[in-house]
């Protein structure tokens, strides 16, 4: 494989040479998503879907009038959906919005304090969503069986936890993550979880495909900075990765010979 | 007539069509999708679409989110 494709990630046919995915939730203002975006050098941005303000003054722009579909690819979220109802409503507007465009990020919640996804109706969701001609990245939990079954419903990308939306709590569960690798023939993007940049290398170094986050960049004092190092771990950890790490061993292996000393 | 936009109850012209009420929201220019009863409304069709006593629309647009 070429190098040029060991580092390209491929989603529903379209080549991103970032693996990290972005949100845009919890910034300061607009200004600061863009430069963390800028800096991040994420190409796909996800985005929630909401009423508008009735009576919202109209001068002010608009997140997509400054992060713009033409530059960078939009990934509407069905986030606060906690029915398989609600979600595909919601994919429906968003398509709609964005002129037809296809991609998605499903996700299904079971509970307001874990933000937990409610698996039954992510699967029913997807299953909706997919004859529907959407290109499904879905959000799910680290259970291999269900990881499967998405992929076999027919969606581009599966996305585990790696632990609660924006709980900072980095990859609670490799094991899982790595099963969960081990049978994918579609990308595996660890998305939820991530705190800082060691997380980020982790999932990478794992074999991930790409990591998704947003509060790990939002919430920290330095968003920019953060972002900057974000793309510094998905890409270090992806290097890793490829470079294949040495073995663990449970004793000591000298890295100097032991003939020779003259004592 | 009365018809619920985003939850809240509005009084409108009888035999409004959609794309007048969004011209009068200031929601024309902006990337918005709708829905009436329900069902999504295509925007090709906003200008066609009338409105009757009791619909009720919800009107969204895209912002911040993980």
């Amino acid at each position: 494989m070429s190098k040029q494709a060991q580092q390209a990630l491929q989603i529903a046919g379209k080549t991103y040479q970032s693996r990290l995915i972005i949100g845009s939730g919890k910034y300061k203002d607009f200004q600061e998503n863009l430069k963390a975006l800028e800096m991040s050098g994420a190409e796909i941005i996800t985005v929630a879907i909401r009423r508008v303000n009735l009576g919202q003054n109209s001068d002010e722009p608009s997140l997509l009038e400054v992060i713009s579909p033409d530059k960078y690819t939009i990934l509407p979220n069905t986030a606060g959906c906690y029915s398989a109802d609600e979600a595909v409503r919601t994919c429906r507007m968003a398509r709609e919005l964005l002129d037809g465009h296809k991609l998605v990020k499903l996700e299904v919640l079971g509970d307001q304090k874990t933000l937990y996804p409610n698996v039954t109706e992510t699967l029913a969701a997807a299953e909706t969503l997919v004859k529907d001609g959407f290109d499904v990245m879905v959000y799910t939990s680290d259970d291999p069986l269900i990881a499967k079954r998405l992929e076999e419903i027919g969606c581009v990308a599966v996305m585990p936890l790696g632990a609660p939306i924006g709980s900072g709590l980095g990859i609670r569960n490799p094991h899982n993550i790595r099963l969960i690798l081990e049978n994918a023939a579609v990308p595996i993007i660890v998305d939820a979880g991530v705190g800082t940049a060691s997380d980020a290398s982790i999932a990478m170094e794992l074999g991930c495909d790409g990591v998704l986050m947003n509060t790990a960049i939002a919430e920290a004092k330095d968003p920019v900075m953060m972002a900057s190092a974000m793309k510094k771990a998905v890409e270090s950890g992806r290097e890793a990765f490829l470079a294949g790490r040495m073995p663990r061993r449970l004793y000591a292996s000298a890295s100097s010979p032991v003939d020779g000393t003259f004592f | 007539m009365h018809i619920a936009i985003n939850g809240t109850q509005h009084e409108v012209d009888t035999g409004s069509n959609l794309q007048d009420l969004l011209n009068s929201l200031a929601l024309a220019k902006g990337r918005i999708a709708v829905e009436l009863n329900g069902e999504i409304v295509s925007r090709s069709t906003f200008p066609q679409l009338i409105l009757n006593n009791g619909d009720n629309l919800e009107i969204v647009q895209a912002i911040g989110g993980g």
